[in-house]
């Protein structure tokens, strides 16, 4: 059996763990009066609404497709997951600028208030990539919220955003 | 240097600093899933960038061929140019997608560089006007010098800061270069006719 003496990277490796559990007891006691808040709603952001079409129709899918649009919808203050709820998702694309209507569809949540929809790739337009995403409240339980979240980088297959919806 | 290859090198410089980012634009992959307008929309732009650099050089008479007297002749015609170039590429976004550009005029925009951009239209406007109205309405020559001049620095930083930020179809080595060479020409040309001074003392 080897002696274990004390190293330099025993003793980092040991450090790291300390300081780790540390941040995170520390982390989760500052996080804890945000949590007895609840889950704040997903304000609409600027731009959120530009050329947006009421009324898309539900697709299975936007044009040819290649590129993933996904998120999540939970409802604000207990974060429950969402289903049935409709997101209408649309971009300039290389099928389409925003405003066609072919550049348009809709999606309904899933039991987990996970959403997918697939849509042709997004390209740069208006200086930046970006997607836009809706949920109306005309008329539902929820209020509107539009999202205009930007792709880190041109070539991306993906983008993420996530609603979390305030009660009407 | 003799003044013929002098003049031969200014002109060449000029030519590719405004040839190969007009040439990266016109064969950017994006222009495949724009519309005619759009694409005019932003060749527009271009052009507009390209004038802003010309100006200054024009302004100060530093381009072989067109000394202070001529070339101000030709800044007064390509002045008007750059004024409906930001016309045309105004007009041709708000055609592509009106949202997007009343947000932009109206400062609500989520992209910062719409914001430089609109500032650099307004400020050329006006001097654009300022130019217009200097001899009908006799505006003394301290205020035109210091007028002009305060605005085409607004217009110069104001494009070159909106330039920058927009992921388009510009390259960005070729658009970093133009707006260098545009930020150099305008600073030599307002410290060449000393543009703080408020009297006029040159005469060419």
């Amino acid at each position: 059996m080897i002696p274990h003496p004390i190293t330099r990277r025993r003793l980092l490796v040991a450090g790291a763990a300390t300081a780790g559990a540390a941040l995170v007891t520390g982390g989760s006691g500052l996080f804890a009066p945000a949590r007895a808040q609840g889950v704040a709603p997903t304000p609409t952001m600027r731009g959120g609404s530009n050329n947006y079409r009421p009324g898309a129709p539900i697709v299975d899918r936007i044009g040819g497709g290649g590129f993933w649009m996904t998120g999540r919808v939970r409802r604000a203050g207990d974060g429950a997951p969402l289903q049935g709820v409709r997101i209408q998702i649309w971009a300039h694309t290389t099928e389409g600028h925003e405003r066609d209507p072919h550049s348009h569809g809709a999606t309904l949540t899933g039991a987990d208030g996970v959403f997918r929809l697939e849509m042709p790739q997004i390209v740069p337009a208006f200086g930046q990539p970006h997607g836009h995403l809706a949920y109306d409240g005309d008329g539902e339980p929820f209020q509107t919220v539009f999202l205009r979240p930007v792709m880190p980088r041109a070539s991306d297959t993906t983008l993420h955003a996530d609603f979390v919806l305030q009660p009407a | 240097m003799k003044p013929a290859i002098r003049a031969i090198l200014i002109w060449a410089v000029l030519g590719g600093a405004i040839a190969v980012p007009m040439a990266v634009a016109m064969t950017s992959p994006l222009l495949a899933w724009r519309d005619p307008i759009y694409i005019g929309a932003g060749v527009a732009g271009v052009v507009a960038l390209a004038l802003i650099l010309v100006q200054p050089l024009l302004a100060g008479g530093y381009l072989p061929g067109l000394p202070l007297r001529r070339g101000r002749h030709v800044h007064r015609w390509t002045g008007s140019l750059l004024v409906a170039a930001v016309v045309a590429h105004v007009a041709g976004l708000w055609l592509t997608s009106p949202p997007d550009v009343i947000d932009a005029l109206l400062f609500t925009s989520p992209t910062p560089f719409s914001a430089w951009g609109v500032v650099a239209m307004w400020a050329l406007f006006a001097a654009a006007l300022l130019a217009g109205l200097r001899w009908p309405l006799r505006i003394r020559p301290r205020f035109w010098r210091l007028g002009h001049s305060a605005l085409v620095a607004v217009v110069v930083l104001g494009s070159v800061a909106h330039a920058m930020l927009v992921e388009g179809t510009m390259g960005t080595a070729s658009k970093a270069v133009l707006c260098v060479l545009a930020l150099m020409a305008t600073a030599k040309a307002l410290i060449d006719l000393r543009a703080w001074v408020l009297v006029r003392r040159l005469r060419s």
